[in-house]
């Protein structure tokens, strides 16, 4: 169920994140969706891409801090009030949500978006019992 | 003027049997009462009976602030509990700041001390002297209390901090003598003057700045922002606390050590051979009139040189040039020394933190700002940003708290922190002192 994200940490100074782009570019990675989260004086960027393994690899040989967290990647249906039924539905649950961004493509119907949770198990099951579909990693990394 | 002009003014000759009276008297003292004297005098082979005079001072061991460390906390008192009736201690580690007790004499001495150099600095017992040192465990607020109350001035006891407020003392109860490190003296004059208060209009003569290392230039733009005559003033809790030497008002050029108290001396920090006047090297105390805490050939890291030139302010006691710089890696940060060492503990305290840091040091206007930059390793990386601000802020806090200092924290990426060498590069310091 499970979708693996890599995250970087970057000093807010100008051309880090081209030097990640660039690294991913190299290790012929293609990245999925990505998410810049920052303050005045670091940012860490989350990444999902087709190879996650390939693209840790790379970044910490190029010096990079990088770490790896399990997120979910849920379809949300791709029409007004859809992303509010889940919010909802979670809400209600007591699950938090710790961050969130859109994935690049859609499947059909649906808009995709990961999220990361507090309770990542209960969100799991609390989603799927309401019918939200949660796309396995596989499935995420070759979308 | 000269408050004790006595022994201020004492001929060389007669100054030197006190000197060796008081020396031999606190070298049997500290032999008899601290075991830690005991066996570094045992391991070079030397009784106190070995000194003849005071040439024979070189003879006897060294003492260094790690001795005090290794002797925390009462190690290194030479009088039973009962008779310390004060205790100071410099920031330091956890469980490791170098304390320092005074008996009753001790304090009167040390008041002394400093009602000499208050009014060596232009103070009489008419003044009202604004002290804003801080008060506590730091030397600085209450040993330029107590000598501005043996001198009979009226002090303010304003201490640090609470910069508007100071401002409004100022104006409204006309002090004259301001006491305080330079730096802060400098951030008092930006605040008057962000409160449209004109800082030479207030009735400052005199100000007596201490505790931080500052050059000639920085004397001269105190006195013209400050309008007052800006003297310097030299001492360290270990020796006694500010007072232990005092540049006169008057010449202006090099602190007259206190020698009837402190037996000074210039090494090579190096070998440890004693330099002669005028060669600089790292200066070396002697206390000699000290009860409850003697401390003999005391190592300051301090280098700077002495004259034994006359000065025309009648002082016949030896000048040292205003401090230089360390033999060591320590730092002063608003008054306050900082080791790099120490910034490392707080971060080995800390779970996950590696301690791959470096310490940068910049004056932002007037104010000294630390700023310490840790690397971010696997271990403390997070995807979430508040965690790492979490840590930012928790490092923030322990520095403050083990050290009382205010630093800066930036998570940096791995690697940041220049390497000379294989060396990491601990410390850069960009003020232009």
């Amino acid at each position: 169920m499970h979708a693996e994200q890599i995250s970087v940490f970057l000093e807010n100074k100008a051309g880090r994140l081209c030097e990640v782009t660039g690294v991913l570019s190299e290790a012929q990675v293609n990245i999925r969706a990505l998410a810049l989260a920052d303050t005045s004086d670091f940012g860490v960027l989350r990444l999902i891409v087709d190879d996650t393994e390939k693209a840790k690899t790379a970044l910490k040989t190029a010096g990079f801090t990088v770490g790896k967290t399990d997120v979910l990647a849920v379809e949300v249906p791709d029409r007004p009030g859809g992303l509010h039924e889940i919010l909802d539905l979670l809400q209600s649950a007591g699950i938090n949500v710790e961050y969130m961004y859109a994935f690049v493509n859609v499947t059909g119907e649906n808009a995709v978006m990961i999220f990361r949770f507090d309770e990542t198990e209960k969100a799991i099951t609390t989603l799927q019992e309401k019918g939200f579909k949660i796309l396995d990693g596989q499935k995420v990394y070759s979308l | 003027m000269i408050y004790d002009i006595e022994y201020e003014t004492m001929p060389r000759e007669a100054l030197e049997a006190i000197q060796f009276r008081r020396l031999k008297a606190t070298i049997e003292r500290g032999y008899a009462s601290v075991p830690f004297y005991r066996q570094k005098f045992e391991a070079a082979g030397i009784t106190p009976g070995d000194i003849q005079s005071l040439d024979d001072l070189p003879r006897l061991p060294f003492t260094t602030k790690q001795d005090l460390r290794d002797n925390y906390p009462f190690g290194m008192f030479a009088v039973p509990m009962e008779n310390v009736v004060r205790i100071h201690a410099s920031s330091g580690t956890t469980g490791q700041p170098t304390v320092v007790g005074y008996t009753a004499r001790d304090v009167d001495t040390w008041a002394g001390l400093m009602a000499r150099s208050l009014m060596a600095g232009g103070a009489t017992r008419g003044d009202i002297i604004h002290n804003a040192y801080g008060y506590g465990l730091f030397t600085g607020g209450l040993g330029a209390h107590y000598g501005a109350e043996k001198l009979g001035a009226s002090v303010i006891p304003v201490s640090g901090g609470n910069t508007k407020r100071q401002v409004v003392i100022m104006k409204d109860f006309g002090p004259t003598i301001l006491t305080a490190t330079p730096s802060y003296a400098l951030h008092l004059a930006e605040v008057a003057d962000e409160m449209g208060v004109s800082f030479p209009d207030l009735k400052f003569k005199y100000g007596i700045f201490g505790a931080e290392p500052w050059s000639e230039r920085m004397r001269d733009e105190i006195e013209e922002k400050l309008g007052l005559v800006a003297v310097d003033i030299y001492g360290l809790s270990e020796v006694i606390g500010p007072g232990v030497a005092m540049e006169c008002y008057e010449a202006k050029k090099g602190l007259h050590i206190f020698e009837d108290h402190f037996i000074p001396e210039i090494i090579d920090p190096q070998t440890g051979e004693v330099l002669p006047y005028g060669e600089t090297g790292e200066l070396v105390f002697t206390s000699i009139t000290k009860e409850a805490f003697p401390v003999i050939r005391y190592r300051t890291r301090d280098i700077t040189a002495l004259s034994p030139e006359p000065c025309i302010c009648g002082r016949t006691m030896v000048r040292m040039n205003k401090v230089s710089g360390r033999s060591d890696d320590m730092l002063i940060i608003r008054g306050v020394n900082v080791f790099p060492s120490q910034i490392e503990s707080v971060l080995m305290e800390m779970k996950h933190i590696e301690p791959h840091y470096q310490l940068v040091v910049d004056r932002e206007g007037q104010l000294d700002i630390l700023t310490v930059m840790v690397e971010v390793s696997e271990a403390m990386f997070s995807d979430e940003v508040k965690t790492l601000q979490g840590m930012e802020q928790e490092i923030t806090k322990n520095i403050k708290d083990y050290l009382g200092v205010s630093a800066k924290v930036k998570l940096v990426e791995p690697k940041a922190i220049a390497r000379s060498q294989g060396k990491a590069v601990r410390v850069i310091d960009n003020r232009q002192i």
